[in-house]
């Protein structure tokens, strides 16, 4: 569905300043999948996408997307794909239906199918009640399946999402999910869909696979559990008296599967109840399967006399997944984009720059 | 699957035809959603009007008392086609806000990513233009014949046809400078706004340029709206086969076409 080779684009910002949004992109996405690209903000994701949506030409490397390459054959790509963007598609002072209508008939329905199609879409999206009012009069959460439904008019068999969910609540989030995994089995062969994302739960929850991009460049693709497992591990915690910490860190070091073991720096003051006061001190375990690897760390831990007086075990997230791949948080490099690497000053440009204010 | 053979087409097995692409009826499409917010409320284009009969109500008594002496008894007959005018220039040069309002909102975007012309997508918006254009002027006409106003009537509608055509042309440029500066919003007010005056001064409008210096006189002549200011009163006082009008019509479709030429060229452009 999706064929990317060597795919980069350079944005031009000054004669002295060359912004390198992507850099050498290879990929391959099959029918059907439903894959997440994820990343901070300035790593590429949008300007990948908009070179898969023709709105923007690739500085060098090549793209098919269903079938056809974005640069020789757009009308072939745009015919074949929808999109969701960043923005709103629906014109403020327009009528929902109508924007659905006329969407229609710019693929080609006539205005009697663009009529059904409409009424079909709003029922689906839950919009029947919002037809025939002004899209600036509807809530954040009806606005973004209207922008979905605008995307689904020509059953699209790719479908790109742009981060679907930025600046709606939880509840509506989860709403929106709803409605376009639905929509994504209700097609005759299941719609393939590429959503970029800077929520992690959100791609950890809806994506079968997970590209995290960072710098213009691919730096992991598989499914979120294979990622997890691979590239972070289980975090078992342990809080112990602080003058057993170090032989519990041994015994750790020693346990099967342990990966990497921290001793968190500064004790904690214990507050139980009917213990004997004293610093305590968190050990921290990275391994590849952490309620497997608990009980035996305790056992271990008892047969040594050493206290152990809480027990933690998380599963990673895939925000330890980036910090594994690339040293930083990605909560932290993320959001609004105000961490720019020191390294390579250059390569991260917000994405609101990437989009909107670099001269191409 | 012998055309497989010619071409050597990318999965041919796939090539299904693309639904029937027309300029024309993609022109349609945009140019109907663009009239169906003003269709819905058409009392929203009263407020363009509000301009234009300030200046019949202020200026006007003016000009009757200071040039009546020069203009003759008929002041009206040379002051409401330039007000005409002047709606026109000021409603349809504004329009490329409506554009911008799309380009932030993402409206814009979303039509790039479907198979719509773009071209189409210019021409089509600059077309709309017409309406106001003609609905507004329409509304002056009106408002003035009671204040004793009396055009020869067919001056008149090809006054009004002229200038639809010419606001064709200035809502082009608007959308033009629209897309010019989407990456600087606020320059499109400090670049209209600039525009503005000077094109409206250097038409004739408001005073007669056969009063003011030589160099005034040889600037106007590059102004199409001056041309356009004359045909509508020589039209407006019943001079139809005067060289003014035909010279009006040069300068609105001269305007028309080098407005959707740049805009086409701009729209194109627009993506990135």
């Amino acid at each position: 569905m999706i064929r990317t080779r060597a795919l980069t684009k350079d944005f031009v910002v000054s004669r002295t300043r060359t912004v390198h949004a992507v850099r050498g992109i290879s990929l391959d996405v099959e029918p059907g999948e439903l894959v997440a690209v994820l990343g901070p903000n300035g790593a590429g994701k949008t300007t990948t996408l908009r070179m898969l949506t023709t709105l923007i030409e690739p500085t060098s490397g090549t793209a098919e997307v269903a079938g056809y390459d974005v640069t020789d054959r757009p009308g072939r790509v745009r015919a074949a794909i929808g999109y969701v963007g960043q923005g709103g598609a629906g014109g403020a002072a327009q009528h929902v239906r109508d924007e659905l209508v006329t969407q229609g008939e710019i693929y080609g329905l006539d205005r009697r199918r663009a009529r059904v199609r409409a009424a079909e879409l709003l029922e689906a999206l839950d919009l029947t009640e919002q037809a025939d009012r002004k899209v600036e009069s509807l809530s954040g959460g009806q606005k973004r399946r209207l922008d979905v439904a605008v995307g689904l008019v020509h059953r699209p068999p790719l479908l790109f999402l742009d981060e679907p969910s930025t600046g709606l609540d939880p509840h509506n989030r989860a709403n929106l999910w709803d409605h376009i995994l639905r929509m994504r089995t209700a097609a005759p062969e299941p719609m393939t869909i590429v959503l970029t994302t800077h929520y992690l739960d959100e791609a950890d929850t809806f994506a079968e696979r997970v590209i995290v991009v960072d710098h213009g460049q691919v730096i992991a693709d598989d499914t979120a559990d294979a990622l997890k497992a691979e590239l972070a591990g289980d975090l078992v915690t342990l809080r112990v008296p602080a003058e057993h910490a170090a032989a519990l860190a041994t015994i750790a070091e020693r346990a099967p599967g342990t990966r990497s073991v921290r001793v968190a720096d500064g004790g904690v003051r214990a507050q139980a109840a009917g213990r004997a006061p004293g610093v305590e001190q968190t050990v921290e375990i990275r391994t590849a399967d952490g309620p497997g690897a608990a009980p035996g760390l305790l056992r271990a831990a008892d047969a040594a006399g050493v206290d152990v007086r809480r027990v933690d075990v998380a599963r990673p997230t895939l925000d330890d997944v980036f910090l594994g791949l690339t040293g930083r948080s990605l909560r932290e490099t993320g959001v609004d984009g105000a961490a720019p690497d020191p390294d390579e000053p250059t390569n991260a440009p917000t994405s609101a720059t990437t989009k909107k204010e670099v001269p191409a | 699957m012998s055309a497989a053979t010619l071409t050597p087409a990318p999965q041919a097995s796939t090539e299904r035809p693309l639904a029937h692409r027309s300029f024309v009826r993609d022109t349609r499409i945009v140019l109907l959603r663009e009239l169906r917010p003003v269709a819905r409320d058409p009392f929203s284009l009263l407020f363009g009007l509000i301009q234009p009969l300030v200046f019949l109500g202020l200026f006007g008594p003016l000009l009757v008392g200071s040039a009546g002496a020069t203009l003759g008894a008929d002041v009206w007959l040379w002051f409401v086609p330039a007000v005409l005018a002047m709606t026109t220039l000021f409603g349809s040069s504004v329009t490329g806000s409506n554009l911008q309002l799309d380009i932030s909102s993402g409206v814009h975007e979303r039509m790039l990513v479907t198979p719509l012309s773009r071209p189409a997508q210019l021409v089509g918006r600059a077309l709309k233009e017409m309406v106001p254009v003609l609905a507004q002027s329409a509304v002056v006409l009106l408002v003035m014949l009671p204040f004793g106003l009396r055009p020869n009537p067919l001056g008149a509608v090809l006054t009004l046809l002229q200038l639809a055509v010419l606001g064709i042309g200035v809502g082009a440029l608007s959308y033009s400078l629209a897309l010019a500066v989407r990456k600087q919003e606020w320059m499109f007010w400090v670049v209209q706004q600039t525009v503005l005056f000077p094109v409206m001064l250097l038409s004739g409008m408001l005073l007669p340029l056969e009063t003011g210096p030589a160099w005034m006189r040889a600037i106007s002549t590059v102004n199409p709206l001056r041309y356009v200011v004359d045909s509508g009163r020589a039209a407006f006082a019943g001079d139809l086969a005067s060289s003014a009008v035909a010279w009006g019509w040069v300068a609105a479709v001269v305007t028309a076409a080098v407005g959707l030429t740049v805009g086409v060229r701009a729209m194109i452009r627009s993506a990135d």
